[in-house]
């Protein structure tokens, strides 16, 4: 069961925050207190004219009371509940508790996300002779020197009658080891003591670059303009570990190249239903370079996902309503993944995400090859996938796409990788 | 002490000092022992050898131990020569992936001589 017509609850919500009383809205309103009381209880569908007037006196844009919380915060609600084993009637309740009490639920959220990447810290540090290819060869090192020097050092007590030459052998042999044991376990322990910002890079580089491209919504004018240089821009207290910094660094310096071909007001002409290929055709540009540049313009509110040929996402930018898994692996519908099949193709299909909110939005992917050619050597590829947020699902029936499988309801879905944590999944 | 009287053993590890002091122990042992310190032609070597046992270290230029371990199992005659892994990273991962590639015994550095010794004369039932 879909609960729908929150809009209730959100009027209730802003109105106490405005501390307005109930029957002075109702009065500036025209209706009745007991009416508004209604509606503010979910009891009676709202829209229209009232809404308009509502949301006006509320201060409120009306999508605010309509939409209410986004996707992405619901969506951390409940899996934030699934990992607390909360029952399904419950989990039922999230948008409910995000539409009453956004600020309650953001904390919520960004603790749970804060959980969930110091878990990964901990998982890393945890099995980090797995992950640390540079700390296992050290210790390979150490405890091979310690074998030769142990092994050494117990024929010499305990064997009788060895030759002159042999003793003199072994001796030369634990001086050499020994000395050895002593660079190495030096060099360990140089790189155990390392720079401690080094070591909380370990946390989540890619949580940082995101949190430093939502504080300058993933638009860069100063880069633009050439008011500022990358290295500037690199100083944001956002960024704190050098492998953010590095990951930032590419992003930026992707901006400076593609402001260079391409100034976004050469696309002031492209209309809210820009066309990729035309435009690139026309300003004999790379398709992928005009959809980033696309996506660059705040106007559109165009969404924007990279990856490269493992299916990994290098870049996001969510369009409103199109939920991009911050973790883990994404949709395998996604057109995203359709161009990498066939790179030099652009896809251009109407999806609709399935998820709280049905959202449409037009796709249009691409893959090209990246670096330089080389003899029967497959590329490495990147493909970009610009996001269009749409009113509906077009003339044909639309794509039902996911975010990622744990919060996706489509059943009997060929690419499901893990069972999902709505209640229509469980 | 009961000697493994004429063994022959077939050591591949490529620290030299290791290979010296495990070359002395067993050849006061007894034992016949060749020296390899290379992974990607060990098993050809083991092959042309026929040795009674195989003393194999897994971190190998050339190729891993359990490469050379899987190489081995492969070959219907060398299926079940008693190979002996070394290695310095005790972890349980190393070890499932040597007894899933068919290892006779597994031991981690840094080991005692008498280990090594009660190991190997196991292993060939001396």
């Amino acid at each position: 069961m879909a609960r729908e017509g929150l809009t209730g609850s959100r009027i209730r919500e802003r109105r106490s925050m405005a501390g307005m009383k109930q029957a002075d809205l109702a009065r500036k309103l025209g209706i009745s207190a007991s009416y508004l009381n209604l509606i503010e209880h979910n009891r009676r569908r709202i829209g229209g004219k009232l809404l308009l007037d509502i949301a006006r006196e509320l201060g409120a844009e009306p999508s605010m009371l309509t939409e209410g919380a986004e996707a992405a915060l619901i969506a951390a609600l409940r899996e934030a509940a699934t990992g607390a084993g909360l029952p399904a009637n419950d989990l039922e309740r999230a948008d409910e508790f995000a539409g009453r009490f956004p600020a309650w639920a953001e904390v919520l959220a960004k603790s749970h996300a804060r959980i969930t990447s110091l878990e990964r810290t901990v998982e890393a540090l945890t099995d980090r002779l797995a992950h640390d290819p540079q700390l296992a060869a050290s210790l390979h090192e150490l405890l091979s020197t310690a074998a030769a020097i142990r092994s050494t050092a117990a024929i010499l007590a305990k064997e009788k009658d060895i030759s002159p030459e042999w003793r003199n052998r072994f001796h030369i042999n634990i001086d050499t080891d020994s000395r050895r044991l002593a660079e190495s376990s030096k060099a360990l322990v140089g790189y155990l003591d390392a720079d401690p910002a080094d070591s909380a890079a370990a946390s989540a580089p890619m949580d940082e670059v995101e949190a430093f491209l939502i504080d300058h919504n993933y638009a860069f004018e100063d880069i633009e303009n050439q008011t500022a240089s990358v290295q500037d821009l690199l100083q944001s207290p956002s960024l704190t570990s050098a492998a953010a910094r590095h990951i930032a660094k590419g992003v930026l310096t992707q901006v400076v190249a593609d402001a260079k071909a391409l100034p976004l007001h050469r696309l002031d002409d492209a209309g809210p239903n820009p066309d990729p290929i035309a435009l690139a055709a026309r300003l004999t540009l790379p398709v992928d370079l005009v959809m980033r540049r696309l996506a660059a313009r705040p106007d559109l509110g165009a969404g924007l996902v990279v990856c490269d040929r493992a299916g990994s996402l290098l870049f996001r930018k969510p369009a409103k309503g199109f939920v991009i898994p911050r973790y883990g692996a994404a949709c395998a519908l996604w057109p995203l993944f359709d161009a990498l099949g066939q790179v030099g193709r652009v896809t251009r299909r109407r999806v609709q995400q399935l998820g709280r909110e049905r959202a449409f939005f037009d796709c249009i992917a691409y893959a090209s090859p990246q670096g330089a050619a080389d003899y029967n050597t497959a590329p490495l590829l990147h493909a970009t996938m610009l996001v269009l947020p749409r009113q509906d699902g077009g003339d044909t029936a639309p794509f039902d796409i996911g975010s990622s499988c744990r919060i996706c309801p489509k059943s009997a879905c060929a690419g499901r990788r893990e069972p999902s944590i709505l209640s229509d999944g469980l | 002490m009961d000697q493994a009287t004429g063994k022959h053993v077939v050591l591949v590890e490529d620290e030299l000092n290791i290979i010296e002091a495990i070359r002395f122990l067993l050849s006061r042992d007894g034992w016949r022992v060749d020296t390899h310190s290379n992974g990607a032609d060990a098993a050809q070597i083991i092959r042309a050898a026929r040795p009674d046992l195989v003393v194999l270290d897994v971190m190998l230029p050339g190729k891993s131990g359990f490469d050379v371990l899987a190489e081995l199992r492969g070959d219907p005659e060398l299926r079940h020569l008693p190979v002996l892994m070394l290695t310095a990273r005790g972890q349980a991962r190393d070890r499932e992936m040597a007894e899933a590639a068919g290892v006779s015994r597994f031991m981690t550095k840094p080991f005692s001589n008498s280990e090594v010794l009660s190991a190997v004369r196991e292993l060939v039932g001396a």
